[in-house]
């Protein structure tokens, strides 16, 4: 072939497609960098967000712990006066008995701020379960405060000078010294998922958030899917071919792309504000949710549905079955791991979603779990956003330990959905 | 007690499909012959129970607060309201409220407690009425249906005309919340105009919604200009664009045509896990590590730049919508008729040169569509400039300064208590509608590209 083409141009096709050919294949080799090199910058991204998440947040799951032995003085405390009584300043007494050349006054008081500020509600709380108690030494065991904390778990730099150090140097010597004695212990931090919300770091949990979110994401599930499923078996089986049909379908779609800001304000106006129910209640949270996921559920449940073959339909209908009985006899159990994985998808949306919840004053600071969806409560999302807030330097690793919570259970929703999927979706 | 209404009604339809099915078993039983199953007879007592039961038990709740304020309202002592204002006379509710509830502050007057007393037994009553209401209600309709079993009712047409009419219902609530959201932000918007005038709001250059509680207050004066606010959100939505668009097209170029397929396998569901990490995660990486990443890196380079930079926000934004982007990019490149792609590579070309001289100006709208979407997303993202970008609005495109939001200003202006009348609070709904609109703008069209595509090739 060489031969035949040879001739006045001296150069044949062949020779000028392999002459370009390096430079060719050095470009797609190019390209494929580029490509690895896009994939690499994601997954990077990815790793760096979660091990900076699990780097800062790690140290939330143990807080430190003191035990002490406190005598319970019935000078301070009697059971006349309960639940009220000087408990701080038993707690008090207890270290200084331990520290006995602290004498001032003004330092008995620092030393004392080893305790969390909710230790003497926990010394109350057991006085007045047993009120023997009193006049007795009991030991107990209770969180150190933050800037303790902080130091036990090393966040806190020994080497900074005195003045610039929130620890200073006498109360590293006492902290040192509890240490010594084995007072200090660093337990699992089960308060974290037991306790509600509070000013104090060491005190602060995420029970309340936790309610909140379970309360609103059950309203959402409640009012989003029944009328989610409803709306796309219409809009799939039964809706005439016309302009109103089409207008819901555009609709729809544009609802599901609307800013999440948009619908809290709708919230806002609509239900807060027209209808007069209450703020930061998971039930305005839950309705504004729903808002915004049905669209989700509508468009995987179409899909679903389209998904289930022709021949279905067709041979119900064909024994006799009316149009309603073939759809909800047969099309909809058969496409529901569809939709089931489309609803749990869009839950998981919504039990990220944040802002539309900080308009309707899902923000606010409560130290109580709701005990139903129109007491006021925060959701996770918004409990997060509001410790990222906070200027204690103890929120900064609960943020990245309530983070790392949520993002347990949108791995958990979604692996149940990719389980339902993988385990119940038929192929025609 | 509200439970106790949903109870009732939950206790007498199933009674009333029992009922309904034993009276149409009775009737098939005596030899005649049902015009529908018994089922169908059951289902419709249901039905023709519970849906106006229940509509009727939420209409209840949604309006007893409006009537039970107005009685009580009504029953002060004349006089009570002369010379308030709407604002004081919210709050002289409000006290009779809180009053009712048992938390007192200071001495109420006589009124007040009056009002109160009145309050608490009309919110008895209304519960007790409210379940006696539904259980009558629910009776009679029982006694309806029961009434209606015969051999000729058609009961499953009566059925499926309920169960159509509950569908469209469902279908039309997305219209509804489109009409509430259209609705609420143009009366909130109309009553903001009424006190900022029109142009100001849309070409002021100068945004300082912060305005004097009392008269003689020295304060800024309030400006609303929506402009740079709007530039902020365009310098941030720039920057995120500069992250996701070359990184979101580059991986689904990649993932399309050249990755193996195990390399694919794990690929695509992390993307999925960066696409459904919620925002506020993004908003507190951007805070914990990027911005003060970017800002060693500045102080390296002797560049000032700002603790909130645009470019933290920007950035993380960008990263948020990678997946976004090449999952649409990778659909419509997959899109494109497999004819297309064996015919470059039957004509020699090589995969680079088939992938980006046919198959991606090919998928070019579909990509364009997808890249609006994800444009649209950006504007209206909120979590991660509220908590990485700036409080300030400010006339500049500089990315490494700081600068605010549409979304952020909606935010920081409704966080707390908000009042109605306050053009502070009316603000934020304006900026909601431009928000709306523009992002409504982009959705039609985007969406329209990408629809128009793909009958192309279908």
């Amino acid at each position: 072939m060489t031969d035949m083409t040879s001739g006045s141009l001296g150069k044949t096709n062949t020779d000028l497609i392999r002459a370009g050919l390096a430079r060719r294949n050095r470009n797609q080799l190019f390209l494929q960098g580029f490509g690895m090199a896009a994939i690499a910058f994601a997954f990077l991204m990815l790793a760096i967000l979660v091990g900076s998440l699990v780097l800062s947040g790690y140290k939330a799951f143990t807080q430190t712990h003191i035990s002490v032995d406190v005598f319970i003085d019935p000078e301070e405390i009697s059971v006349e006066r309960l639940p009220r009584g000087g408990f701080e300043e038993v707690l008090q007494a207890s270290l200084v008995s331990r520290f006995p050349d602290v004498t001032e006054r003004a330092e008995q008081r620092t030393l004392r701020g080893i305790f969390s500020n909710g230790a003497q509600f926990l010394l109350r709380d057991m006085v007045v379960a047993d009120n023997s108690l009193i006049g007795q030494t009991v030991r107990i065991t209770v969180p150190v405060s933050d800037p303790y904390d902080q130091v036990n778990k090393g966040l806190i730099d020994r080497e900074t000078p005195n003045e610039n150090r929130r620890v200073k140097d006498n109360e590293l010597a006492w902290f040192d010294a509890l240490i010594a004695e084995g007072a200090i212990s660093s337990p699992i931090n089960w308060a974290l998922l037991t306790n509600a919300d509070s000013r104090f770091p060491e005190l602060a949990g995420l029970k309340g958030a936790l309610v909140g979110s379970f309360w609103a994401l059950l309203i959402c599930f409640l009012i989003a899917f029944p009328l989610g499923i409803g709306a796309a078996v219409y809009l799939e089986e039964f809706a005439p071919k016309n302009k109103i049909s089409d207008l819901i379908e555009v609709n729809i779609n544009n609802l599901a792309a609307v800013p999440s800001v948009v619908f809290g304000l709708l919230a806002l106006a609509v239900f807060i504000g027209t209808f007069g129910m209450p703020r930061s209640a998971p039930i305005v949270g839950g309705m504004t949710l729903a808002l915004m996921t049905m669209p989700t559920i509508i468009i995987a449940t179409r899909a679903a549905l389209k998904a289930v073959p022709p021949s279905i339909r067709e041979a119900a209908l064909g024994v006799g079955a009316s149009k309603q009985q073939v759809v909800f006899g047969h099309v909809v159990p058969l496409a529901m791991p569809g939709i089931l994985t489309g609803t749990i998808i869009g839950l998981a949306q919504a039990l990220g979603e944040t802002a539309p919840l900080l308009l309707i004053g899902m923000n606010a600071f409560i130290t109580s779990a709701a005990s139903s969806p129109f007491d006021s409560a925060t959701a996770l999302p918004t409990q997060i956003f509001i410790w990222a807030d906070s200027p204690e330097r103890g929120f900064v690793s609960r943020t990245s330990a309530a983070i790392l919570v949520l993002l347990t259970f949108l791995i958990t929703m979604n692996a149940v959905a990719i389980y339902l999927r993988s385990k119940f979706e038929r192929k025609w | 007690m509200t439970t106790l209404a949903f109870a009732v009604l939950l206790v007498v339809s199933i009674f009333g499909y029992v009922w309904n099915r034993q009276a149409a078993t009775s009737i098939r039983n005596r030899g005649e012959r049902l015009h529908s199953l018994t089922g169908f007879h059951g289902f419709y007592s249901v039905l023709l129970i519970a849906v106006p039961v229940f509509v009727f038990i939420l209409l209840w709740i949604a309006l007893r607060g409006w009537v039970i304020d107005g009685m009580v309202v009504r029953g002060l002592p004349d006089g009570t309201f002369d010379g308030m204002d709407s604002g004081a006379a919210a709050l002289v509710l409000s006290e009779i409220k809180s009053v009712a509830s048992g938390r007192v502050f200071g001495t109420p007057s006589d009124a007040v407690i009056a009002a109160a007393d009145r309050l608490n037994n009309l919110r008895s009553a209304a519960s007790l009425y409210l379940v006696l209401a539904t259980a009558v209600l629910s009776v009679a309709l029982l006694w309806i249906a029961r009434r209606s079993v015969s051999a000729e009712f058609r009961a499953r047409q009566g059925v499926e005309g309920i169960v159509l009419g509950l569908m469209i219902f469902c279908s039309v609530v997305a219209v509804f919340t489109t009409i509430g959201i259209v609705a609420s932000l143009m009366f909130e918007t109309y009553k903001f105009l009424s006190i900022v005038p029109l142009a100001d709001f849309l070409f002021g250059t100068n945004w300082e919604p912060q305005i004097p509680i009392r008269a003689d207050q020295i304060a800024a004066e309030g400006a609303f200009g929506w402009l740079p606010v709007m530039l902020g959100t365009i310098v941030i939505t720039v920057i995120a664009m500069f992250v996701a668009v070359p990184v979101g097209l580059m991986s689904a170029i990649y993932l399309n045509e050249f990755a193996p397929r195990s390399v694919r396998a794990v690929a695509k569901p992390v993307l999925e896990v960066l696409a459904g990490v919620p925002t506020v995660v993004y908003g507190f990486f951007a805070i914990l590590t990027v911005a003060p990443a970017i800002r060693s890196f500045g102080e390296g380079l002797g560049l000032p730049i700002a603790p909130n930079t645009a470019l933290a926000a920007g950035g993380v934004m960008g990263i948020m919508l990678i997946p976004f982007i090449s999952s649409f990019a990778d659909d419509a490149l997959s899109a494109v008729p497999r004819s297309l792609r064996d015919g470059a590579l039957a004509l020699g070309a090589t995969r680079a040169e088939t992938m980006l001289n046919v198959l991606f100006p090919a998928a070019i709208p579909g990509i364009v569509g997808g890249v609006l979407l994800a444009v649209s997303r950006a504007v209206g993202e909120t979590m991660i400039v509220v908590m990485a970008a700036g409080l300030i609005a400010k006339m500049t495109i500089n990315p490494l300064d700081s600068v605010t939001t549409v979304t952020v200003q909606i935010v920081t202006l409704l966080i707390g208590d908000t009042a109605f009348d306050n053009p502070k609070t009316l603000a934020a709904f304006a900026l909601g509608m431009m928000l709306f609109i523009v992002t409504l703008i982009i959705n039609i069209f985007a969406l329209r590209i990408v629809r128009k595509y793909r009958e192309i090739y279908d």
